[in-house]
């Protein structure tokens, strides 16, 4: 028997938000019945606020309480904030799952994930999408994982070891004849191999697309709400040419906008290797 | 836990109460070593020398030195398979099924490992061996042919003396190893008859505790142990005899050649009411067998585009046991062998459900069963994502009916 939490028993006797949203805003699934689990999540999103969520799962346990906690923790949020839930949130919120398990969370934040690739409405696209898209490659043919899947588990969680992937993913749980690709992306993520490959094959244009999108999606709505506002002027490489404009410009504490906000933010989303520079 | 409606007796057995009562002498008063040279372990030695005429008696046994106690089923394996290839360490090949039960199968895969050939023989839908791939495989090379007597999983009982014969026809010199672990009990096991060389049984199948179990080598067969040390068992076994469980399975083995015939008339009968009523009661349940050669009391079913592990949470909810084939509740993440060496389906090869019965089952339980267990799978049908596929099996069983 699993050592499964409380909230683990109780979401899996009594799940939330089961069924359809017909007219849905958009919705993902992760998984397949050959595999053994499958998630599909529906989303209801007005101005930029998930208003309802629904499920339906084939899966065990934890899978079932892994989807029902995912509607409830993103009902009424932010998308902004939704996108940025990992598996690992979900872990937290279910008070753990045993590590044989942890796939089953990390399929939650596929799928939703997966929604939000197909979700196109108010004009948005994810260029990071446009970016990654062609460069995910299959590892486990088994389970149908990809690099992009098992690399983002490392990441979220701090992955080290194959038999941890494994738990996460699935990868490598079947035949286990990518055992050794898995071990390469283990390695190259901590050799540092892997971030630079990522810049390396963007080119120059998707890697001003890639920086206007954070401005235009992740700044400039936060400066418009002070008043201000952020245009993109140039990019030479890493230097990041920037106009403050409206309000900010004239602030005495438009420098400290600048290095704190949006030095930090596209820091994050692109390196610390880049210069933000601002254009008067 | 209150109610408790115990059906899953392949995986273990509730031990017989006349089974401890026979034991109890020999974990108080009877405590002597029976090899001993005073008085005091006469009475020990002599109950293990009782226990062993009841196994060679329960097991069909031309002779009490056939009959080696173990401490379990896979160390009742692990001897006979290893312990016989030891002796010819020419031979290289060996035989066995794709179903077999890992404590066989990982040996198999170990001495892969290890130089030697094997080829596992493949299954039909029904859980059937395919007996003509077995006989073309043996060849003059082939030291061991190694098939279980009856399918943990499934309950599919081998036809073990057409297999002997087979084997003994192509080359004579090849040895049978049969596990009989889920056989023992339900069925009746005649090694001369079915013309075994080396057969494998567990205790706690039967209602005797866990920790014993009982190797049959026959005496034509030379094995070298694997547990080296003293001269107990004839030297085939080292350790101390633990005489409480070797009473206790001798005294399980007398009690379930007694009740064979209740296994085979009674036990059947709440078996087949049980899944009949299923199939009858859940319109996305199908039965993973074949419905003929099987042991009286397993059935497997498959409850199709729903998941094994949640069916089992629910059952448990309501004072169930059963076990599954789904890939969630191994904690392998790869479901059941057997099932997909019999190539069930995807859509309910994850929804499988396997109930085994045991001489303790009674009808009130079996009705139970069926009453609380429909409501439990709707339950869980209601969060699957195949809404659709289930309404076309519901309105396909409704125009069948």
């Amino acid at each position: 028997m699993w050592d499964y939490s409380e909230k683990v028993i109780d979401h899996y006797r009594h799940p939330r938000n089961v069924g359809v949203i017909e007219d849905a805003d958009a919705v993902g699934t992760a998984g397949s019945i050959v595999c053994g689990d499958q998630l599909k999540i529906y989303l209801k999103i007005k101005d930029g606020i998930v208003t309802d969520a629904k499920f339906q799962t084939f899966g065990c346990g934890s899978a079932v309480a892994s989807s029902s906690m995912l509607t409830e923790m993103i009902i009424g949020k932010p998308v902004e904030e939704v996108k940025k839930i990992t598996n690992k949130d979900i872990v937290d919120q279910l008070g753990g799952l045993p590590p044989e398990k942890m796939h089953c969370s990390v399929m939650g934040y596929e799928a939703l994930e997966d929604a939000f690739k197909n979700y196109k409405s108010e004009g948005y696209v994810d260029l990071d999408d446009l970016k990654k898209e062609p460069k995910e490659k299959m590892i486990c043919t088994c389970f149908q994982v990809t690099d992009k899947v098992i690399l983002d588990a490392i990441k979220t969680n701090g992955l080290k070891t194959v038999e941890e992937v494994t738990n996460y993913t699935k990868a490598g749980g079947g035949c286990g004849r990518c055992k050794g690709e898995i071990q390469k992306i283990l390695d190259d993520y901590y050799s540092g191999k892997t971030e630079d490959k990522k810049d390396e094959k963007m080119t120059p244009t998707q890697w001003v697309l890639k920086v206007n999108n954070i401005i235009e999606h992740q700044i400039s709505p936060e400066l418009v709400k002070d008043g201000g506002d952020i245009e993109l002027v140039d990019i030479k490489d890493k230097d990041i040419y920037v106009k403050l404009k409206g309000m900010c410009s004239g602030c005495k504490n438009s420098t400290m906008t600048l290095k704190v906000f949006v030095e930090n933010t596209l820091k994050n989303a692109l390196g610390d290797d880049i210069n933000v520079i601002e254009v008067k | 836990m209150s109610k408790l409606i115990y059906l899953d007796n392949n995986a273990t057995t509730k031990i017989d109460e006349k089974v401890l009562e026979a034991m109890m002498p020999y974990f108080k008063e009877e405590y002597a070593n029976p090899s001993s040279m005073y008085d005091f372990s006469i009475k020990p030695a002599h109950a293990i020398k009782e226990a062993r005429r009841k196994l060679k008696d329960f097991l069909g046994a031309k002779n009490e030195k056939e009959i080696i106690f173990t401490s379990c089923g896979s160390e009742s394996a692990n001897t006979a398979i290893r312990g016989y290839l030891s002796t010819v360490k020419n031979k290289k090949h060996i035989i066995t099924t794709k179903v077999e039960h890992p404590c066989v199968l990982n040996v198999y895969k170990y001495l892969e490992k290890n130089g030697y050939k094997v080829d596992y023989i493949g299954v039909n839908s029904n859980g059937e061996l395919d007996l003509t791939e077995l006989e073309n495989a043996i060849t003059p090379d082939t030291a061991l042919v190694s098939v279980m007597f009856a399918n943990n999983e499934t309950g599919i009982l081998n036809p073990i003396k057409k297999i002997s014969e087979i084997i003994k026809n192509k080359n004579p010199e090849t040895k049978f190893y049969v596990d009989a672990v889920q056989a023992a009990g339900k069925v009746p096991i005649n090694v001369e008859d079915l013309g075994i060389d080396m057969l494998g049984i567990s205790g706690h199948k039967f209602h005797a505790p866990k920790g014993v179990g009982v190797l049959y080598v026959n005496s034509k067969t030379m094995i070298s142990p694997l547990i080296i040390g003293g001269h107990q068992e004839r030297g085939k076994r080292a350790g101390t005899e633990n005489v409480p469980y070797i009473v206790g399975i001798g005294k399980a083995a007398e009690l379930a050649a007694d009740n064979l015939e209740y296994e085979n008339t009674e036990i059947a009968r709440l078996r087949d009411k049980l899944e009949k009523g299923i199939v009858q009661k859940v319109y996305n349940a199908r039965i993973n067998t074949g419905l003929a050669t099987r042991v009286p009391n397993t059935t497997n079913i498959g409850f199709e585009y729903i998941e094994g592990e949640l069916i089992l949470l629910h059952l448990s909810d309501l004072g169930i046991c059963a076990s599954s084939g789904s890939a969630c509740t191994s904690g392998s993440l790869e479901p059941s062998h057997v099932l997909r060496a019999m190539n069930v389906p995807f859509t309910s090869l994850h929804g499988s459900v396997r109930f085994s019965l045991s001489r303790f089952t009674t009808e009130a339980e079996i009705d139970y069963v069926l009453d609380k267990l429909p409501a439990a799978i709707e339950e869980i049908r209601k969060i699957s994502p195949y809404q659709k596929e289930l309404q076309a099996l519901k309105e396909m069983k409704t125009a069948n009916v």
